[in-house]
């Protein structure tokens, strides 16, 4: 298939079908927007999966997987758990696992945490002065776990224009197929 | 008759459902299993002291050292969906100032095919057992538990506590010697 046979489905279509091609890509986009807040509500978290961008937790989490995560108000963190949590002053989210723990009588929790794969806690992570994390900066509590598929956001990512080039000709096959 | 690029994408999309498939039985053929198993512990020496903790608040918190024999057979938990287990032993205590507190003093990375059948005899912590406060000194009741988080080749992430624990208390005295 060439290129000038691709362009012959375009010069095909009347008005009608155009519009329908148009509406059926509009149709994918929200609907992969609704899965991932649907997600957002069914998990609780803010970010209900996650890409693991370094290798503080290897060899249980490379660069590149991928993991799914929950955030229900009710189930208390604890020791040994994987949480997510933002840092102030970091843009990029911190996956890493909880080491120790206080938590007071009126459910106020402190906790420290520590990459499996790095030799010192977190606390020279923190925001200058931060001590303990709270529940305010976790993100989610690591629930799943699939391996390499995370990859093709982190090219996507470190080559913009290999997203671009995907993104268009995504757009480009999807306007231009017809059904 | 079918181009390259048509039989090149027919390969690709097969070959990664046929991938996600088999992957989705791995997770499935596992899921339900019981891992939960039994596990010795023992403290043998135990003291505590009060010095600064520079690492935190710089004010003199209870310091507690102890060394713990572990024994414990971890093979039969392996299967084809247990890439790594992440082992850590909890102290769990409760203080005037914190209904729970929960310290990891020692964990372990046991990936497949490495030894599982663990026998340690008075071995030291990893990390060190800090108090957030002076909650250590006097402690009728801290409980070691031994607990392992079970990282899949793909699948969930659980939290298993063994069988058996130990409970130890602080003496009543600061250690004034060298440790």
């Amino acid at each position: 298939m060439d290129i000038a046979s691709l362009f012959d489905d375009v010069r095909r279509m009347n008005k009608r079908q155009f519009l329908y091609q148009v509406l059926s890509f509009g149709m994918i986009v929200s609907s992969a927007l609704m899965i991932w807040k649907g997600l957002m509500v069914v998990t609780g978290s803010e970010s209900p999966i996650v890409v693991v961008l370094s290798g503080s937790m290897e060899p249980a989490f490379h660069r590149g997987d991928l993991l799914f995560l929950t955030n229900y108000p009710e189930e208390p963190v604890r020791v040994g758990e994987i949480v997510v949590f933002k840092v102030e002053g970091r843009d990029i989210p911190i996956v890493h696992r909880v080491l120790k723990l206080h938590e007071k009588k009126n459910g106020t929790v402190k906790f420290l945490t520590k990459g499996d794969n790095n030799s010192v806690d977190d606390r020279g992570l923190y925001a200058p002065g931060q001590l303990w994390l709270t529940k305010n900066d976790v993100v989610g509590r690591a629930r799943g776990f699939l391996p390499y598929v995370g990859m093709v956001t982190i090219l996507m990512n470190e080559y913009p224009k290999f997203k671009y080039a995907v993104l268009a000709c995504l757009g480009f096959y999807v306007l231009v197929h017809r059904e | 008759m079918h181009s390259v690029l048509q039989r090149g994408n027919a390969i690709l999309a097969y070959a990664l459902s046929v991938l996600a498939f088999l992957t989705f039985l791995c997770f499935a053929s596992t899921v339900f299993l019981d891992y939960r198993t039994h596990a010795e512990m023992n403290t043998v020496k135990v003291v505590v002291k009060n010095v600064p903790d520079y690492s935190a608040s710089r004010e003199k918190n209870d310091l507690g050292f102890l060394t713990f024999d572990l024994q414990t057979d971890l093979s039969h938990l392996f299967n084809w969906n247990v890439k790594q287990l992440f082992l850590y032993l909890t102290a769990e205590y409760e203080t005037p100032s914190n209904q729970l507190n929960q310290v990891v003093l020692w964990d372990k990375i046991i990936q497949r095919g490495e030894n599982s059948v663990l026998d340690f005899k008075n071995m030291n912590t990893k990390y060190y057992f800090w108090d957030d406060g002076n909650g250590l000194k006097g402690n009728k009741n801290v409980t070691l538990t031994l607990s392992w988080n079970i990282i899949p080749n793909a699948g969930l992430l659980p939290n298993i506590f063994s069988y058996g624990s130990h409970s130890f208390k602080f003496p009543v005295e600061y250690t004034t010697s060298r440790m």
